[in-house]
C-alpha cells in the first residue's frame, strides 16, 4: 500500500499521466466518432472558462461576472475578422482585444471591492450586449453576423491548444511570486500592498490574462455557430456556469475546476436536450447544497480523505 | 410639444413607481441581511404568477390577490433567511465571505425557482386584461392599470418609509443594519430581524409582480430583467440606503423614459452606462453615506 502512496505523492507521476491524457485526447479525432469530437470540444469550452475564471477569482477573492462578456467579445472579433486572417491569428486577436478590455476594465474597476466589483463586471456584460445591438441596429441595419465555418476537428485541436496552454500557464502562475501575491491580495489586499505587492498591477494583470484565455475560446468556438447575435455571443449564462462549475469542482487545486467544469459540461450535453427544466432545476440545488455543506468543492472532500490518511504517516515518524 | 413632455415625464414616473418598490425590496435584504439576492427578480416573477393563476382561473381581482401573495412570499424569504442564509452566516469565517457565498446562493435559488415555475406554468407569454381603458390627464393618454400600479406602489414605498422611522420594530431594523451586534446586546433579536427583512424585501418584490402582471405581459424566466433593473436602482440611490432606492427607481424610470423618447434601442445601453458610471465615480451612490 505505501509504495502505491509514494507513487501517487510524486510529482513526475501527475505530469506523465497529463501527457498521457494529453496525447490521448489529441489523437481522439483519428480513432472515434465525429460526435464524440463535438462533445468534447463543447467540454473543453466550459474547462477553459472556468480555469480561466478561477485563475483570477480563485486567489484574489473577486468574484468576477465578466466571463460572457470576454467570450462574447472573442466570438465577436471573429466574426469581423474571420474573413480577413487566417484561423490561428484570428484566433489569437480574439484573445488580445479581450486581454485589452479587461486591462482597461481592470484600471477602472481598482477602487471596487466585493459585491460592486460583482455587479460591475455584470453590468459589463449587458452594456457590451446592448451597445452592439444599438450599433447593428441603427449604423449596420443588420442583426447578428455569419462567421466562415471550420473542420471540427480543426476547431477540436485548436481549442485543446488553448487548454494546454492556459493550464500550463496557470500552473506556472501558482507556483511562480506572482501566483503568490495573488492569494495574499486575497487574503488581505492591505497587508499585501504593505508588504511591497504592487497590487493594482498585479490584480489587473491576472484578469486581463484570465480574459485572453475566455476571448480566444469564444473566438475558436464562433466557428461553430455560422451565426451569431449579441444575444447569442453575450448570453449571461456564460457568466454564471463557470462559477458555478468552480464551485462544483473546488478552487483550492489547479486540477478542481477542471474536474467541476468536465462533469456538469457532460452532463449538460446529456441532459440539456431532453430535460432542460430538470437539468437547471438540479444544478441550482446541487450548487446551493455545496455552499452550505462542501463549500471547498469535490476536491476538497478528496483532499479531507487524503489528508486524513497522510496525517496518519506523519503521526508514525 | 407640451404634450410629448408630459407623455415622457408620466410614462417615467409609471415606470419609476414599480423601479422603487423593487429596489426598496432588494436594498433592505442588502442592506440590513447582507444578502444581494440574485433570486429577487423570481419573487416577482412568482408574484405576477400567482395573480395571472387567481385572475385566469378563479377571478379573483388581481388588487385582491396582493393579500394573497404577501404572505406566501414572506413566508418563503422568512424560512430561507432563517435555515439557508443563517446557517452561512454562522459559518462564515468573515462579512465579506459571508456576502460572496450568500451572493451565489442566491444564484442556486434563481435556478431553482426559475425552473420550478417553467414545469408548472411553462414558459409561454401571459397576460390579462384588467383595468385596460385609457385615461387622459392633459392630453397624454394612459392606462388605467398602470396608474393604479403608481399609486399602489408610491402607498407602499412611502408606508413602509414611515414604518422604518415611526415603528419599534422598524427602529430595530434600522439598528440591525447599523451594528448587529451591538443591537442584539441593545436586546434586538437579530435573527427575527434580519428573517423578517428578508422576508419585508420578499413581499415588495411580490407586490411588484402583481402590478406588473397587471400592465405587462409576464413570463416565466422575467426575473433577471427586473432584478437588473433593482440592482442598478439600488446602487444609483446607495447601497442600505432606503429613501434612497425610493427616489433613485423614480430617477431611473424617468431617465429610461428620456432615452426611449429619443432613442428606444438605447434605454438599456442607458442605463448600464449611468450605472458603471455611477460605480466608478461614485460608488456609494446618490444618497449612500
Amino acid at each position: 500500500m505505501d509504495i502505491i502512496y509514494n507513487i501517487l505523492k510524486n510529482t513526475r507521476f501527475w505530469w506523465i499521466i497529463s501527457l498521457i491524457l494529453l496525447v490521448l485526447l489529441a489523437t481522439l479525432p483519428l480513432y472515434s466518432s465525429a460526435y464524440s469530437v463535438i462533445l468534447i470540444t463543447a467540454i473543453i469550452m466550459y474547462v477553459i472558462l472556468t480555469v480561466s475564471w478561477a485563475m483570477f477569482s480563485g486567489p484574489t477573492g473577486y468574484i468576477s461576472l465578466a466571463t460572457a462578456a470576454f467570450f462574447g467579445v472573442g466570438i465577436y472579433t471573429m466574426a469581423v475578422l474571420g474573413e480577413q486572417l487566417p484561423l490561428l491569428p484570428a484566433v489569437i486577436a480574439g484573445g488580445l482585444v479581450s486581454f485589452i478590455i479587461a486591462l482597461i476594465v481592470g484600471a477602472m474597476t481598482l477602487r471596487l471591492r466585493g459585491i460592486y466589483f460583482t455587479i460591475f463586471t455584470f453590468g459589463l456584460v449587458e452594456l457590451i450586449k446592448h451597445l452592439l445591438l444599438y450599433w447593428e441596429v441603427t449604423v449596420t441595419g443588420t442583426r447578428g453576423r455569419f462567421i466562415v465555418l471550420e473542420e471540427n476537428t480543426t476547431i477540436f485541436w485548436v481549442i485543446l491548444g488553448i487548454f494546454v496552454v492556459l493550464m500550463l500557464t496557470n500552473y506556472f502562475i501558482r507556483r511562480s511570486k506572482y501566483g503568490l501575491a495573488l492569494r495574499s491580495i486575497g487574503e488581505n489586499e492591505e497587508a499585501s500592498a504593505h508588504l511591497g505587492v504592487n497590487v493594482n498591477l498585479v490584480k489587473v494583470f491576472a484578469f486581463g490574462i484570465s480574459a485572453f484565455f475566455m476571448g480566444a475560446a469564444g473566438a475558436i468556438m464562433a466557428t461553430r455557430w455560422t451565426y451569431v447575435d449579441p444575444y447569442v455571443a453575450f448570453n449571461p449564462l456564460f457568466s454564471f456556469l463557470p462559477v458555478l462549475m468552480a464551485i462544483f469542482g473546488g478552487m483550492g487545486q489547479i486540477y478542481g475546476p477542471v474536474i467541476g467544469a468536465v462533469f456538469f459540461a457532460y452532463t449538460e450535453e446529456k441532459l440539456l436536450t431532453n430535460f432542460p427544466e430538470y437539468f437547471m432545476l438540479t444544478f441550482g440545488i446541487i450548487l446551493v447544497l455545496f455552499i452550505v455543506y462542501l463549500p471547498d468543492g469535490l476536491v476538497g472532500v478528496v483532499q479531507r480523505l487524503w489528508r486524513r490518511r497522510l496525517g496518519g504517516q506523519n503521526a508514525n515518524t | 410639444m407640451l404634450v410629448s413632455v408630459l407623455n415622457t415625464v408620466i410614462n417615467g414616473l409609471l415606470l419609476g413607481g414599480l423601479y422603487a418598490i423593487i429596489a426598496m425590496g432588494l436594498n433592505l435584504q442588502y442592506g440590513v441581511a447582507r444578502v444581494l439576492n440574485i433570486a429577487h427578480g423570481e419573487f416577482i416573477m412568482l408574484g405576477a404568477f400567482i395573480t395571472w393563476t387567481m385572475y385566469s382561473m378563479f377571478g379573483i381581482n388581481p388588487l385582491l390577490s396582493i393579500v394573497i401573495v404577501g404572505p406566501v412570499v414572506f413566508i418563503i424569504g422568512f424560512i430561507l433567511q432563517r435555515t439557508l442564509f443563517t446557517s452561512l452566516r454562522t459559518r462564515a469565517p468573515s462579512q465579506g465571505a459571508f456576502e460572496g457565498s450568500s451572493m451565489l446562493a442566491t444564484f442556486g435559488l434563481l435556478f431553482i425557482i426559475q425552473n420550478v415555475a417553467l414545469l408548472i406554468w411553462h414558459g409561454d407569454m401571459r397576460a390579462y386584461s384588467y383595468y385596460n381603458f385609457g385615461i387622459n390627464l392633459w392630453g397624454a393618454v394612459f392606462a388605467a392599470n398602470r396608474l393604479v400600479a403608481l399609486a399602489f406602489a408610491v402607498v407602499i414605498g412611502i408606508a413602509f418609509y414611515i414604518f422604518l422611522v415611526r415603528a419599534r420594530l422598524g427602529k430595530a431594523i434600522r439598528a440591525a443594519a447599523q451594528d448587529p451586534t451591538t443591537a442584539g446586546l441593545m436586546g434586538v433579536n437579530i435573527n427575527l430581524v434580519l428573517a423578517l427583512c428578508f422576508g419585508l424585501g420578499a413581499v415588495m418584490a411580490g407586490l411588484a409582480g402583481v402590478f406588473i402582471s397587471m400592465c405587462f405581459p409576464i413570463y416565466p424566466v422575467m426575473g433577471l430583467e427586473y432584478l437588473i433593473i433593482a440592482i442598478i436602482v439600488v446602487v444609483l440611490g446607495g447601497l442600505g440606503s432606503i429613501p434612497g432606492s425610493f427616489i433613485g427607481g423614480f430617477i431611473l424610470g424617468l431617465i429610461g423614459s428620456i432615452v426611449s423618447s429619443w432613442q428606444p434601442s438605447l434605454a438599456l445601453a442607458a442605463y448600464y452606462f449611468i450605472f458603471m458610471l455611477l460605480l466608478v465615480v461614485r460608488p456609494k451612490g446618490i444618497f449612500g453615506k
